[in-house]
């Protein structure tokens, strides 16, 4: 079964075309905003006709999009486009927001994560996120990674903890540069040090996914590449869904790419053809930068 | 003339000089090519015109009030004869004080109103002179002030840079006001507590169980030599804050934790206020609820445990106290939390934290340094709370760290040393001074140590 496009012009590859596993719909019937497949081979997130009120704004319409095991999924998308909100949807950190209303079909590995009497402590312990401004906790290097740990219980003793902490560090290719200083405060690293501590200590939690909004926005480029390179190598583990305002981000770091417009999922493909070759005209007015 | 119409004559100046300066500054500007040829803006001029108008009559009227008084009164001392001249210095301040009553003309002695009349003649033509060359130097001071600050100002004048630098003095002048003041009052007490230590040994002050300071007013008077040991009232204040911030810090803290973490926002912008009322509520009044409502009950209910309550028990007081400085901890507790970054809590709930558990291992770590102030000042409350304790634990210096029985406090005691009749050269009123001395070096200790305290365990966001 085969994705139709809206636009005629274009022939989809197969390998773009593989038929969902959980929801053998009609890509068309399950996603009509959206041109290319919403689906993915072997998903860990389903996401079915999701939407987001906050207030009297609905900032995110009837939203379709799965998140495979092991792909980088990239969300891009001008400013207020709603591809923030989505990610927060995932691990329900929209909970904390006041006004905001979510409805739709959100599935974790088939259980809805919505549902009543879903533990939403569960849910994020399996669903980690990354945010845009590193937010280590005002506390020491070590208790930063150990946090995750501790409020799970995941260790029995200190040596146990010792190695998840160090563990995660060395994951998060961090373990070299604070090794020495365990105990120094976590905000006394440079940015993108503080940056891959959080990563470190959302592994530490050993999640199934990993969500990051616009992680390297507030660092230089350097730190940006190895943020990018961890990414790289964190996906062999973990699937990631990265928002990004950098298209060659996108373009380096992801398998995947969903294209976000005032809402709506514009266009989902993988990322080379999206970036050589998009299907939608929002898509390629914004790859080429003509806005955004 | 007097000072008020001195005063009005000198704002009429300023305001003269100030719009005359930005004049004098637009007609330089113009035949150069307008305001843009000016180093500031024209405002700036007339601030500076202004400036040189009213500082030195201002200087000089401060000189005025500061010295014109004792030079006015050695005149007058100089013309006294011999015999009132050559008393000692505290009757010819009486007899002073006598001259200055006549020429003031409330003096209603008639006997003594010949003898001075010479002389509180003299002092009022001597003022009134003063007064008429002061006003004169003022306005002439004024004028050639600003005459002065008019020739300096060109297109290239830098009288931005020079009003800002007097803004700055005056800020820096403002700031050396409060600390004076702290040092002013230091120093008051520590002469006078000085004088109490010539008389008590400070040994005995600071280690001695027994405080009694009744002493004897006629010679041969007996059991009343009076002893002044500080230690039962420091207890007694110990304890009595100790059970109010006990009462204050986990009520306070759990307040505002609801508040800031729990509440909507709509019913925190309610409670708020309300909480803040309790701070306002005048002390005497929590005095009587205090004695007539809370001390009752606790006798009450400790008869019925078979205890033994004195009718006025540090209990009560400490209670009411509590209650009273419940608003300083949640209300500063309560910010501090709040200006905890949103980011912080994020992050603990996406790495699956509950609330509770993201409140108590990061909001309120970050938050510590804000909940300590907020708890030393609801301390130092405490500590220097006088009127509960007065009406609900009583004057009895009982050296006891039973709450059930009666206490009174360091402060109280000032209070009863000070109320009255006194004289400044017994040890009775004079320990007053100490004890506010001691008070004043505690408080500042123990601030001192909890900013150390804070500034080791704080975690510092950003």
């Amino acid at each position: 079964m085969l994705t139709m496009d809206k636009s005629e012009d274009v022939i989809v590859p197969p390998a773009d075309a593989a038929p969902a596993a959980v929801l053998p719909v009609a890509a068309e019937r399950i996603a009509p905003d959206t041109v290319g497949d919403v689906t993915a081979r072997n998903a860990v997130i389903c996401v079915r006709g999701g939407n987001v009120h906050y207030g009297d704004t609905h900032a995110l319409i009837n939203v379709s999009l799965d998140i495979g095991r092991n792909e980088v999924i990239a969300l891009i998308g001008p400013s207020g486009c709603g591809k923030s909100t989505f990610l927060r949807c995932l691990n329900r950190m929209n909970d904390t927001i006041e006004s905001a209303r979510v409805s739709g079909d959100f599935r974790l590995d088939g259980q809805d994560m919505y549902a009543k009497g879903t533990d939403v402590v569960m849910l994020r312990a399996r669903v980690g996120m990354v945010f845009q401004k590193p937010n280590p906790f005002p506390k020491s290097i070590y208790e930063n990674v150990a946090y995750g740990a501790r409020i799970h219980g995941l260790a029995a003793n200190r040596a146990e903890l010792d190695d998840i902490v160090y563990g995660s560090l060395e994951r998060a290719g961090l373990v070299d540069e604070v090794k020495d200083r365990l105990d120094d405060p976590g905000t006394g690293l440079s940015g993108g040090q503080q940056q891959r501590l959080c990563i470190a200590r959302t592994i530490a939690v050993n999640p199934e996914v990993i969500l990051m909004d616009e992680p390297c926005s507030a660092l230089d480029p350097i730190a940006t590449a190895r943020i990018e390179d961890l990414i790289d190598e964190l996906s062999a583990k973990y699937a990631i869904a990265i928002v990004t305002h950098s298209m060659q981000q996108a373009a380096r770091v992801s398998t995947r790419t969903a294209y976000f417009h005032l809402g709506r999922i514009m266009e989902v493909g993988p990322t080379d053809r999206i970036f050589t070759n998009p299907s939608h005209k929002l898509t390629e007015d914004y790859v080429t930068g003509r806005f955004g | 003339m007097r000072l008020p119409t001195l005063l009005l004559i000198l704002v009429a100046i300023v305001l003269a000089a100030f719009f005359l300066g930005r004049q004098r500054a637009l007609s330089l500007a113009r035949p150069a090519g307008g305001i843009r040829s000016l180093h500031s803006l024209p405002k700036y001029y007339g601030y500076y015109a202004a400036l040189g108008a009213v500082l030195p009559g201002i200087a000089l009227l401060l000189m005025w009030a500061a010295f014109s008084e004792s030079l006015i009164t050695a005149r007058v001392v100089q013309s006294l004869p011999e015999a009132l001249r050559n008393q000692p210095d505290a009757e010819l301040g009486l007899t002073l004080n006598d001259i200055r009553n006549l020429a003031a003309g409330q003096m209603f002695d008639e006997s003594r109103r010949a003898e001075f009349a010479v002389a509180a003649d003299l002092y009022n033509s001597l003022r009134e002179s003063s007064r008429r060359i002061l006003s004169g130097l003022v306005v002439a001071l004024s004028f050639s002030g600003f005459a002065l600050a008019w020739f300096q100002l060109r297109p290239q004048f830098r009288a931005r840079n020079r009003v800002e630098g007097a803004v700055k003095v005056a800020l820096i002048l403002a700031s050396l006001l409060a600390i004076a003041t702290t040092i002013g009052i230091l120093l008051s007490v520590s002469f006078e507590a000085v004088r109490f230590f010539r008389q008590v040994p400070l040994s005995e002050f600071l280690f001695g169980l027994n405080w009694s300071p009744q002493t004897a007013i006629r010679a041969g008077q007996v059991g009343s030599s009076g002893t002044f040991g500080a230690v039962p009232l420091f207890v007694g204040t110990l304890l009595i804050s100790g059970i109010a911030l006990l009462v204050a810090v986990p009520i306070g803290l759990m307040i505002a934790i609801y508040l800031s973490e729990y509440a909507r926002p709509a019913l925190r912008r309610i409670v708020k206020p309300v909480l803040e009322v309790l701070a306002g509520i005048p002390t005497v009044v929590y005095g009587y609820f205090a004695a007539l409502t809370v001390a009752p009950m606790i006798r009450l209910a400790g008869q019925q445990l078979g205890l033994e309550v004195a009718s006025e028990a540090a209990l009560g007081a400490g209670l009411v106290m509590g209650i009273m400085i419940i608003p300083f901890v949640s209300s500063l507790s309560d910010d501090a939390i709040n200006a905890v970054p949103q980011a912080m809590r994020d992050g603990s709930f996406a790495l699956g934290a509950t609330r509770s558990e993201t409140i108590k291992r990061v909001v309120v770590p970050a938050a510590l340094p804000g909940i300590v102030g907020g708890v030393l000042l609801a301390a130092s409350r405490a500590i220097g709370e006088t009127m509960i304790v007065v009406m609900a634990a009583g004057l009895s210096a009982n050296l006891s760290f039973n709450p059930l029985q009666s206490v009174t406090t360091v402060t109280v005691q000032i209070v009863t040393l000070l109320v009255g009749d006194q004289e400044f050269d017994s040890p009775k009123t004079l320990a007053a001074f100490a004890l506010g001395l001691m008070l004043f070096i505690v408080t500042l200790l123990l601030n001192i140590i909890a900013l150390q305290v804070v500034r080791r365990y704080r975690e510092q966001y950003e």
